[in-house]
């Protein structure tokens, strides 16, 4: 799947997140989100990406939601 | 004329009080007594005791008038003869309906009328009734003393005999000379309407009923509602159809299939064959009354494009090939198994529709689930309303608006926030203008001047005409306004929501960069404007929210929602009749195939895959494991076939070709896919690109229910055997069989106690129970049994209110100096959603193509003239237009709809979605535009592909 799309759609829920004040918070519930609703060939994309890039392109707490998404993803494997 | 078998009590019931019971008052009528309440006129009284009064200008769903005179009656100890329909009972009446002078007073009254009207024979050639021939049957009267003398037969003098016919109206015909000038029309449209478009004209002997400003039907402010025509108590207003057809001879009641409102029809029928509908006077949602759209334009159903035989191809490039039901359905099961097999179990989906009925999208569903065994299954409702069911679920705690219509008519501000609902909803619409009229105020928010904010006795209080795109902005600082200024309902919020979520929430709005002033230039709504909106809503004793597309389809449609739920919770404005937060839904079954479970995360009732013992329930009644992760949604599968794990799709009434945004990258994903399997009435856009079609059902074809806005389950009812041969979860049943997967229903009620067994708030619903009352309003179980008009009464279904903090983020779609305009879509009365059905029908007459509302400003800079073709070029495509230039819209704003697949509306409109649902940002693209004088690319090549992919090879010998 394009991550552009897939990376934009992340920061696209992380923008609402974005007034919570505690970064932690706020990637728990990107995390969350990203679990509930993204189909899981679509979450192995974004991780695949941030494993290989770093997920540069993430914004703020959709970075830290996204590699603790990887960190889930390594656990399982 | 009213339905076959409606006796007319001839005055409305009257409307019950608020609070308390209404007194009752006993009287005697003709020697026997009837109790009814305080108000109710004598003859409806008598009406009940089954004594049916002469009378020709009343019927019950118009304010009595008493003109006709023909309803007189004697009451003891009255002098004089008063009209029955004008006056009410009183305690201890003694009523007499017949004696010698009555009768004498009465066949006055009906000759003089017959004296100008033409004959029995001439009447019943129209094949409609009349009512002033049925009184003079009863009456015994036949010949007028007051006739004019004919003299080589024309009468001699003046009558009103050999009038012109206006039969300008695609649906009715008007015909002078049988009007008897009763203007129960007149008042139809007014009262029942809401339109004034009728007006009697003259005086005495001129009196003639005039539409507008004496013009045509068809050229007038008339909506072809049709409220008059059913109203007309003679041949004057006559159903073409009745005329053509002839007079029906049985009534099935079923729901109209068109939007939310979900209204209830008597289909009066001969055979098969439907002579005309005729809108419930029972039905809960509807009342009696009835738009263009469903009382007239149900003709696609029996259109020469419907297919009505099974097809298939292997290259969408080929010609279709017809074939047998078992041979197209095996192949398409062929198909999707070699697939699986190949590129994996989740490489197939399904989309279910909002048109279809709950049984036959919970079917659907369950077929992904269970028979292809992932949760690749999504709705059309993403498009649209999917942002209402997150908001609404994580807010109050349930995915579906709180009232019922009837609700309305205690509301004493209305806040009407991106929404047309005399376009789109045109029976609410209706109701909701009456309650205006009675004096409710209204807020319209909205970036284009819908007809509600003038229109005939009705004027917005405010009209925030804001930026597209900038309603979360706009709600925030009315926010601001409530917590600020001491609006807030502090009691019942601390009685009712999560204290901290309020907190937060309270503090975010206060922030002054939220306040009506920081953000006018986001808006472009002047700050005062929004005070005073905010102060008139915060103040309301009951303030109800509605609200439609214009919220849901932004990329934060979500956020606008929660915004929207925050700001009822804030004001107290939630839990009883008259307040509330009510979802317009576009489509009759948006709210059922929501609640069937056809979202890819989602069981029925609005259940998370994930949750253990949920999906043990459907799992031990499924006999199948299930999977526990979400699945594909509709735009995820685009980019999933665009990727190649992806490759089928049964899609079932939808036509996401032509609806989904981006059309080019839709028609390139849907390209790339090795099965597509298209169930529908006609060769839709999809189509184009299938490869396997079965015929679809219309809604006069089946059994089944729709869900409508307000959460009620009405019966679609079938009348007419299947053109194809199989009601639409007929072909579902067997596709799933071929695949391995049994089901054995025969009948949708079936499916429907399947339903009603693994879902909570359905675990009432049963077929005998519609049957009973009529419809249904879940949550219906044993704390509600017959069902729920008001939600959230004494604490929200989620427990405790949740406030959200609802940042105003702008969308990526900015204006430059390349794409300067916004464009923003909508709809029109007399078409629907994608058009396939309406533009089957003489809809056309009214809106034969789409086109662009400019505002003379931008217009004039551009050159451009009202009716020039205009280009119209976004960031993902271009379309040609004809331009219509109008200060509807504001400068920097232009708007069209979207009814006609070759305007190729979605061809500019970017796959910018809604961050919570993907339901996609359709209110707000970037555009130029710019005068052309020949069709886009895109056009041309719409038009060879057409061409080449509609191929239907036609062989003899083929047999269903
Ligand atoms: S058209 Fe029919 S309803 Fe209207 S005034 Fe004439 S008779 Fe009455
Ligand atoms: S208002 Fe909606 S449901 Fe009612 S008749 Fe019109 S289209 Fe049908
Ligand atoms: S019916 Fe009462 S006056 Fe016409």
């Amino acid at each position: 799947m394009h991550i552009d799309y897939l990376v934009r759609m992340a920061n696209d829920i992380g923008a609402f997140f974005a007034s919570e004040k505690d970064p932690t918070v706020a990637a728990e519930s990107i995390r969350l989100h990203i679990h509930r609703y993204w189909d899981p060939r679509m979450r192995s994309r974004i991780v695949e990406y941030y494993n290989e890039s770093g997920g540069n392109e993430l914004e703020g707490p959709v970075r830290i939601a996204v590699q603790r998404l990887a960190g889930e993803a390594s656990a399982k494997a | 004329m009213h339905a076959l078998d409606f006796i007319d009590p001839g005055t409305p019931a009257v409307p019950t009080p608020s609070e308390g019971a209404p007194q009752q008052v006993t009287v005697e009528i003709d020697g026997f007594t009837v109790t009814v309440p305080e108000g109710t006129s004598i003859m409806r009284a008598a009406s009940l005791l089954g004594n049916q009064i002469p009378k020709l200008c009343a019927t019950s769903s118009l304010k009595a008038f008493g003109s006709c005179r023909l309803c007189l009656v004697e009451i003891e100890g009255r002098k004089g003869y008063p009209a029955s329909c004008t006056t009410t009972v009183a305690e201890g009446m003694k009523i007499r309906t017949q004696s010698e002078k009555l009768g004498q007073l009465r066949n006055n009254v009906l000759e003089l009328y017959l004296s100008d009207h033409p004959s029995e024979s001439e009447c019943c050639s129209s094949n409609n009734r009349c009512e002033l021939h049925e009184m003079a049957a009863a009456a015994k009267v036949s010949e007028s003393r007051y006739s004019l003398p004919a003299v080589d037969g024309v009468a001699a003098g003046r009558n009103h005999q050999g009038s012109l016919q206006d039969d300008s109206n695609p649906y009715f015909v008007f015909n002078q000379d049988a009007c008897i000038v009763c203007s129960r029309c007149v008042r139809a449209c007014d009262e029942v309407q809401g339109t004034f478009a009728l007006t009697i004209q003259g005086r005495g002997f001129d009196s003639k009923v005039s539409a507008s400003q004496a013009e045509s039907f068809l050229d007038s402010e008339c909506v072809s509602c049709g409220a008059c025509v059913e109203a007309c108590p003679t041949t004057a207003l006559t159903e073409k159809s009745v005329i053509s057809l002839g007079r029906a001879d049985r009534a099935v009641a079923t729901t109209c299939a068109y939007c939310g409102v979900g209204c209830t029809f008597k289909a009066e029928l001969k055979g098969e064959q439907v002579i005309r509908m005729v809108p419930s006077r029972d039905g809960h949602a509807n009342h009696g009354h009835a738009c263009v759209k469903g009382r007239f334009a149900y003709g696609y159903a029996t259109h020469a494009d419907r297919i009505t035989k099974p097809m298939i191809r292997s290259k969408i490039t080929d010609p279709w090939r017809e074939v047998s039901w078992d041979e197209a359905i095996n192949y398409a099961a062929s198909e999707f198994k070699r697939i699986q097999a190949k590129y994996g179990r989740d490489a197939v989906g399904g989309i279910t529709s909002s048109r279809c009925t709950n049984e036959e999208t919970f079917l659907v569903q369950k077929l992904v689930r269970a028979a292809f065994g992932n949760n690749n299954v999504d709705t059309c409702a993403r498009v649209c309303h999917s942002p209402t069911g997150y908001g609404l679920k994580n807010t109050i705690g349930e995915s579906a608006g709180t009232q019922e219509f009837d609700s309305v008519m205690q509301a004493d501000v209305i806040m009407l926030i991106g929404a047309n609902p005399t376009e789109g909803h045109p029976v609410f619409a209706s109701q909701m203008k009456r309650r205006l009229r009675q004096g409710a105020k209204l807020i319209v928010v909205d970036p284009r001047q819908i007809k509600l904010v003038r229109t005939p006795h009705i004027e917005a209080d405010y009209h925030l005409q804001l930026k597209p795109g900038t309603n979360v902005a706009l709600m925030n600082s009315i926010a601001h306004v409530i917590v600020t200024e001491g609006l807030a309902h502090d009691q019942y919020v601390s009685e009712r929501c999560e204290p901290d979520s309020w907190e937060k929430w309270k503090a975010f709005v206060s922030d002054p960069k939220n306040s009506p002033e920081a953000m006018e230039e986001v808006t472009g709504v002047p700050a005062m404007a929004v005070r005073s909106a905010a102060r008139l809503y915060g103040t309301a004793r009951n303030g109800a929210i509605y609200y439609g597309l214009g919220v849901t389809e932004h990329s934060q449609g979500t956020t606008m929602v929660m915004a929207i739920a925050n700001l009822a919770m804030a004001t107290g404005n939630l839990g009883r009749v008259g307040v509330g937060v009510n979802p317009l839904r576009g489509q009759n079954n948006v709210q059922g195939s929501c609640d069937m479970g056809s979202f890819p995360h989602e069981f029925s009732g609005y259940r998370h895959v994930s949750d253990d013992a949920v999906r043990a329930s459907f799992e031990v009644e499924w006999g199948v494991p299930l999977q526990s992760e979400p699945g594909l949604r509709i735009p995820n599968m685009f980019e999933a076939a665009l990727d190649g794990s992806f490759r089928a799709v049964y899609v079932q009434g939808e036509d996401i070709a032509q609806s989904d945004p981006n059309t080019t990258h839709v028609t390139a994903a849907l390209s790339a896919m090795e099965c597509v399997v298209v169930q529908d009435l006609f060769l839709n856009e999809t189509a184009k690109f299938a490869h396997v079609f079965f015929p679809g059902s219309s809604f006069l074809e089946k059994n089944g229910t729709f869900t409508n806005a307000e959460r009620r389950i009405g019966r679609v009812r079938k009348v007419m055997e299947p053109l194809g041969g199989y009601e639409d979860w007929e072909v579902t049943v067997r596709f799933s069989n071929a695949l391995g997967y049994p089901m054995n229903y025969t009948h949708p009620s079936q499916i429907m106690d399947e339903i009603a067994a693994l879902t909570p708030t359905f675990r009432g619903v049963t077929y005998e129970k519609l049957d009973e009352l009529g419809s249904i309003q879940w949550p219906c179980n044993d704390a509600a049994p017959a069902g729920t008009p008001t939600m959230h009464i004494g604490q929200f279904v989620r427990g405790k209110g949740k406030f959200f903090v609802t940042d105003y983020v702008p969308t990526r779609e900015k204006t430059t100096s390349r794409f300067p305009l916004l464009l923003t879509t909508g709809r029109i009365l007399t078409q629907y959603n994608v058009g396939a059905q309406t533009r089957r029908t003489h809809n056309v007459v009214w809106h034969a193509e789409d086109r662009l509302e400019i505002h003379p400003h931008d217009a004039d800079v551009r050159g451009i003239l009202d009716g020039d073709w205009v280009g119209i070029a976004s960031r993902a495509g271009e379309t040609v237009l004809r331009a219509e230039v109008t200060d509807r819209v504001q400068p920097g704003v232009v708007y069209t709809t979207f009814h006609f697949p070759e305007s190729g509306a979605n061809v500019v409109t970017t796959d910018n979605s809604d961050w919570a649902t993907n339901c996609p940002e359709y209110k707000v693209t970037a555009v130029q535009v710019v005068k052309v004088n020949q069709p886009s690319e895109w056009q041309k090549r719409y038009r060879e592909l057409t061409e080449r992919n509609t191929r239907i090879r036609r062989d003899t010998g083929v047999h269903a």
